[in-house]
């Protein structure tokens, strides 16, 4: 798949965002007044600012309001209701800490619960595609909750749950790359059941529909990356879970603090790049190209 | 709404058959003719003269080369050659339908066509992704998604002769490779079709369900085979020799050269 840098940058900051947000409603840290402020500023400028990213792919943005409509079926528009929802709730949530020194805390619950739920809805979103071996499975969801949970933790300064919650992430990381590597022979999509052609014998591209390239070819049969994907992996890897767990490990201070979150944010970033990069689609099969 | 309709009343598509389809891709031409100035924003090109040209089909035919495997009877057996065009098969579990937070995408209750409504299309391209077949592209000038309408507007049209209100590809293809009807109702030409020559779905494991079938090819005759017994070829008695001794001039220059 292609992958385009606004839904990166979307998944990986929204992500962060809306997991600060579920602390935050839950009272971890309990702040109040300036230092709420603070906290919420950070944590919607990465939710609205991903979730802002996100539009610049569309072809139509202004039409973008449309996709509340559809969430009886479909996963996206799941995520918008849930994404506004929860920036709703927490704002009032919010607003309570800043200016009234009042925590409502059954108010801060809902908007924890309608903050996972984004995260949850934007996984199914990869999750449900059928089409992509390596999306197509429970762990998709269960990593993105673990990363965008461990990173609010660390943005949150909730040092003991991030030791506990990153190296979860990193296990989950591990489980969904090699799951990942074998699951487009896995799941019974190939050259013979795409063409029906498989019991006369070996299918073969021939010779594609055009010389030229396509939509399909650009945003779906990417291939580019692939060669460095295991240097990529490496890096993500260190940066996202084992250099943040190694620094918070050390004496506290804020320095170290900071460099925990520009790690973890770019390992992040590198692993959903990745997620992006490799993931085959089938209809990669047509254009011979799996 | 974007969830599938539970039935719908016919189960309108084509059958494709990749026995005759000779590969020719006027069928790709003739749908992009058609639908370019007719239902919704035109096929766009970008760069289409110059270096790099692509465009937005709704038709595609790719061509796959087909390799059997050796027997002791064949050790070299001919691989063959198929044309294979590709369009939206109008599945009745679309999944490109249910992923589609607008509500653009839909399925038809009275036909069973897959369509898009544009103006409620912002073109985020999963309906694209959820599809296996490749058969939706976005438009790269009006940034909506395009696909095989099925021709809804011919099929319907009472402004064309009744011979033209079938899909522009089955109207033009020249080997009649392409045959449109109700799959839903099996009296029909196209159904029948498909039960007598073994129908398939493409990638019946994603769980589509697509309305559109492909009839497999026929067995090929296979010349690097020992013949089998009894004169199967009822012309070749036809084309025996008539004559074994040449006659005149040629017959003299013959028994001539042949003295020498």
């Amino acid at each position: 798949m292609h992958p385009a840098p606004s839904v990166i940058v979307f998944t990986t900051l929204s992500g962060l965002g809306f997991g600060l947000l579920i602390w935050l409603g839950l009272g971890l840290p309990a702040v109040t007044g300036w230092v709420a402020f603070a906290f919420f500023a950070i944590a919607y400028a990465l939710a609205v600012g991903g979730l802002l990213a996100s539009t610049f792919h569309l072809g139509h943005p202004e039409r973008a309001w449309k996709a509340f409509s559809q969430w009886r079926s479909s996963w996206l528009s799941r995520e918008g209701v849930c994404a506004v929802a929860a920036l709703l709730v927490m704002a009032a949530y919010g607003a309570g800490l800043v200016f009234f020194d009042t925590r409502l805390a059954a108010l801060g619950w809902v908007g924890a619960v309608l903050s996972l739920g984004t995260v949850f809805t934007t996984s199914m979103i990869y999750t449900q595609m059928k089409t992509v071996p390596r999306w197509n499975t429970p762990l998709t969801p269960a990593l993105l909750i673990a990363i965008s949970l461990a990173g609010g933790a660390l943005l949150a300064g909730e040092i003991s749950a991030a030791l506990i919650l990153i190296p979860i992430a990193g296990v989950l990381q591990i489980l969904w790359w090699v799951r990942g590597d074998g699951a487009f022979a896995a799941s019974g999509t190939d050259m013979a059941t795409a063409t029906g052609l498989g019991n006369i014998g070996t299918v073969r591209a021939f010779e594609p529909p055009h010389t030229g390239t396509n939509y399909l070819l650009r945003e779906m049969v990417h291939q580019v990356g692939r060669k460095h994907a295991m240097k990529l992996r490496g890096i993500a890897f260190g940066l996202g879970y084992v250099l943040p767990v190694a620094l918070l490990l050390l004496p506290f201070s804020h320095m170290l603090a900071i460099v925990a979150v520009l790690a973890h944010v770019a390992g992040v970033a590198a692993s959903r790049w990745l997620f992006f990069a490799e993931a085959e689609h089938v209809v990669g099969l047509y254009y011979g190209k799996r | 709404m974007t969830t599938l309709p539970e039935t719908t009343t016919r189960k309108l598509g084509l059958v494709i058959d990749l026995d005759t389809c000779v590969g020719c891709h006027a069928c790709v031409v003739s749908c992009k003719g058609w639908n370019t100035e007719n239902y919704g924003a035109p096929l766009s090109d970008q760069d289409p003269y110059g270096a790099d040209p692509s465009g937005t089909f709704l038709n595609r035919v790719h061509s796959y080369e087909v390799q059997p495997l050796a027997t002791s009877a064949m050790p070299h057996p001919a691989a063959q050659l198929v044309h294979f065009p590709k369009s939206c098969l109008h599945c009745e579990g679309a999944p490109c339908v249910t992923v589609c937070p607008t509500g653009a995408s839909y399925k038809r209750v009275e036909d069973g066509i897959v369509l898009v409504n544009e103006a409620d299309c912002i073109g985020c391209g999963l309906c694209a992704w959820a599809c296996p077949y490749g058969a939706r592209e976005m438009d790269q000038a009006e940034g909506v998604m395009k696909k095989c309408t099925l021709c809804v507007d011919r099929i319907y049209n009472d402004n064309l002769p009744e011979e033209d209100r079938v899909p522009a590809c089955v109207r033009t293809c020249p080997s009649n490779a392409r045959h449109f009807g109700d799959l839903g109702d099996p009296d029909s030409d196209v159904s029948q079709l498909v039960a007598e020559r073994g129908g398939m779905d493409l990638m019946p494991e994603q769980g589509t369900k697509p309305v559109n079938q492909y009839l497999p090819p026929r067995p090929k005759d296979t010349l690097d085979q020992p013949k089998p017994a009894g004169d199967i070829d009822i012309l070749a008695p036809f084309l025996e020799p008539v004559m074994d001794e040449p006659k005149g001039f040629l017959g003299w220059l013959d028994r001539t050269l042949e003295k020498i």
